[in-house]
């Protein structure tokens, strides 16, 4: 099967040129239009080709923005050495928001319960960080392929003073004539991967040569299973008396915070082998791997109502 | 492997949901979780059947309500091809999403209800498609189980559907019975159609020939960002990125750069990953002229011998998009390429009923879901061709000054 770089014929693009091609459009006419952009970057697979197309579209120039990670304090160690390395290496500025400063500061308050998690907290130290920073623009990495709610979102996404999302309110996106305009305090949430499905993103990776954090391929780890989700054992995350901690050949299909996020058990070693899995997969990554949105049918529109990624 | 990007429009009736769900499904791109969840929220709901719209209606109001808000994007693959489909609701809002979804299409699907025929809504999604200029348009004939397959069934619709499909300006135009539900024709030719010697659905849209599609003929380059790194290592490097959206551009070519009239030469065509010996529709690129002229966004590379209408003075067909009527007077925020201008409306000429293709001469203003063409005077001259030369450089889109929401949709009119 030719997904990738081969050769459709004579002035054709195969399926990922032609969606690397409006990825890069989008990035350069949000660069061109914006006057302060910022690029989200977790270390994640997504964030991380979103950062290579960002690269493609201003070279042999630097990316004229800054990155930056919403750093909930539970971070996956192999992933923060990852994000830190990558920055260096293409000379990008880097601002790190901590989910720890806002529960520092009194501006959220943690989770308690059976299952608490930093996720939903993400949310107030990213919209403090548009705010501080006065960012217009704000580069996420999700797909429409993701879920539900995700589906029905524009690439160029309104957020109100408020940072809120309202579905039943889009602006028509028609072409690809984009319209970024706001006001002062409201701002454009941009999503240059929306028509890039899980499987493109690793035929990119493999493609590309991109490189990932350690934690998307096969290794040993000692987990225990929750909700039918194998989560690691680590600071963040011990398990009850009741759960078995085991050893196994896991792999991560998303990496989100530590404690919301599970592993799959896998031997796959490269994208190659990951492009295989991922086709033959039967469970969407989310529904296999994510806690959070496993609370209810509408746990995302809910999150992103609010101002979440 | 290509990429086919379709739209489809139709309410819950005519079986969209259940034809898409089904594609989706034979594809493997509906997962397991995906489904379950479907089948637990049908259940609640107290359904009697999966309704597979779930899949698609993904907002909380929509799985309330049972309906269809929004477009929604879709994608599935086969070992042929991508697909990326724009679902639009049938009723709702139905210009303003299905000039959205058609406006990247190469293919639309239009369903039709084989009991019931052709109806205003067939008209008016086939109109909208045509309208929209995508190349390729797909009738299918649903529910033929129902019918018990019968070939006269079909042979009338489609003969209605040509008809009346004559009066537009559809460059393709094929038709396929199915039954959604039942699963024939869609996957797999259906043995309870012998007499249909075409395609099934899926077949079709794998091999539908869309690479004559694009604009390869007029060279057009509209400059979204000058590249200049300023680096000890590239302390002179000045690089115009852009997508190209006509023709094709290659080393050496002599160029034209609007507004400024000035030629010169393509130096080179630079990638991340190296040189490139021919530029064309959709690449982005970046593109080294021999010469240092005056180059900024907004501005087209073309050819000059080849270039452009050159003009301050537009007449186009617009889509209207809100509540507030557009009237002449009116000012708009415009962005067509990679330039916004000012446009001010000179007159509305006539309003297009989208149903009976009646144009009314007497309306004077455009309403919400409003089709009609309207004259418009802007601040810069643009560089544009006529919407069906070039959908890109023929085409904008209208934002309120105030609000700054985008309000309508123009394609230009242009000397061919």
């Amino acid at each position: 099967m030719d997904r990738g770089r081969g050769v459709v014929g004579q002035y054709q693009l195969s399926q990922l040129q032609n969606i690397e091609a409006q990825s890069i459009h989008i990035i350069r006419e949000v660069a061109a239009e914006f006057e302060r952009p910022v690029l989200l970057f977790s270390g994640g697979k997504d964030s991380v080709v979103m950062l290579r197309l960002a690269q493609k579209a201003f070279w042999p120039g630097r990316i004229p923005f800054p990155v930056m990670h919403i750093d909930t304090g539970h971070n996956f160690p192999e992933v923060l050495e990852f994000r830190d390395r990558c920055v260096e290496a293409i000379g990008a500025t880097l601002v790190v928001a901590s989910v720890q400063d806002s529960i520092d500061t009194g501006r959220v308050v943690e989770e308690v319960g059976a299952n608490p998690s930093r996720n939903r907290l993400q949310t107030r130290t990213l919209l403090d960080a548009i705010n501080e920073h006065r960012f217009d623009a704000v580069f996420g990495g999700a797909r429409r392929d993701e879920e539900k709610a995700r589906a029905k979102e524009r690439v160029f996404s309104f957020r109100d003073e408020f940072g809120q999302w309202d579905p039943k309110n889009q602006r028509p996106e028609l072409w690809s004539l984009f319209n970024g305009r706001h006001r002062a305090g409201e701002h454009i949430r941009v999503f240059p991967l929306s028509d890039w499905t899980e499987l493109d993103i690793w035929q990119y990776v493999a493609d590309e040569h991109v490189d990932l954090p350690s934690i998307y391929y096969s290794h040993r780890r000692q987990v225990f299973r929750r909700d039918g989700m194998l989560l690691a054992v680590g600071p963040h995350v011990s398990p009850r008396d009741d759960e078995e901690v085991f050893e196994a050949s896991v792999r991560y299909r998303t990496v989100g915070d530590m404690t919301c996020t599970g592993a799959v058990e896998s031997g796959a070693k490269s994208p190659e082998d990951i492009v295989i899995e991922v086709a033959a997969s039967r469970l969407t990554e989310r529904g296999a791997t994510r806690a959070d949105d496993r609370v209810s049918e509408a746990a995302m529109e809910d999150r992103k109502r609010e101002g979440y990624f | 492997m290509e990429l086919l990007r379709l739209a489809t429009a139709g309410s819950v009736d005519d079986g969209k949901s259940t034809l898409i769900g089904r594609l989706l499904f034979d594809s493997k791109a509906i997962f397991e979780d995906q489904l379950e969840s479907v089948e637990r929220f049908s259940r609640q709901r107290g359904d009697d059947y999966t309704d597979l719209a779930l899949l698609t209606d993904g907002l909380r109001a929509e799985r309330e309500q049972g309906i269809t808000i929004d477009v929604a994007y879709r994608y599935f693959a086969t070992p042929a091809r991508k697909f990326i489909i724009a679902d639009t609701p049938g009723h709702i809002q139905y210009t303003r999403n299905m000039v959205t979804g058609n406006s990247t299409a190469d293919l639309t699907l239009v369903l039709v209800d084989a009991r019931k025929g052709i109806v205003e809504q067939t008209r008016r999604h086939a109109f909208l498609a045509s309208l929209l200029r995508v190349p390729h348009l797909l009738l299918c004939v649903n529910k033929m189980d129902l019918v018990d397959y019968d070939r006269d069934v079909f042979e009338s619709i489609r003969e209605e559907f040509a008809a009346f499909a004559s009066r537009l300006d559809v460059a393709d135009l094929s038709f396929v019975p199915v039954s959604a539900l039942q699963g024939d024709n869609v996957v797999q030719r259906s043995a309870n159609m012998p007499w249909y010697e075409g395609a099934s659905l899926l077949h079709h849209l794998e091999q539908v020939y869309i690479s004559s599609d694009r604009n390869l003929i007029d060279p057009r380059l509209p400059v979204q960002w000058v590249v200049r790194p300023q680096t000890n290592g590239q302390p002179d490097y000045r690089g115009y990125a852009g997508r190209v959206a006509g023709g094709v551009f290659k080393a050496g070519d002599e160029v034209m750069v609007l507004p400024s009239g000035l030629t010169t030469r393509v130096a080179g065509i630079d990638s991340f990953g190296g040189p490139i010996d021919e530029a064309f529709p959709p690449m982005s690129v970046t593109v080294r002229l021999t010469d240092d002229v005056d180059v900024s966004r907004g501005d087209l590379i073309c050819r000059p011998l080849n270039q452009p209408t050159v003009g301050q003075d537009l007449d186009a067909m617009v889509a209207w998009m809100t509540e507030r009527p557009l009237h002449p007077g009116d000012f708009l925020a415009l962005k067509h390429t990679t330039r916004w201008v000012r446009a001010v409306i000179r007159d509305v000429h006539y309003r297009l009923d989208v149903n009976t293709l009646h144009r009314d001469e007497s309306a004077s203003s455009l309403g919400l879901n409003d089709v009609g063409r309207v004259s418009l005077r802007v601040t810069q001259p643009l560089f544009y061709d006529s919407y069906r030369r070039n959908r890109q450089t023929g085409s904008f889109i209208l934002a309120a000054e105030d609000t700054n929401v985008t309000v309508g949709a123009g394609m230009l009119h242009g000397p061919d």
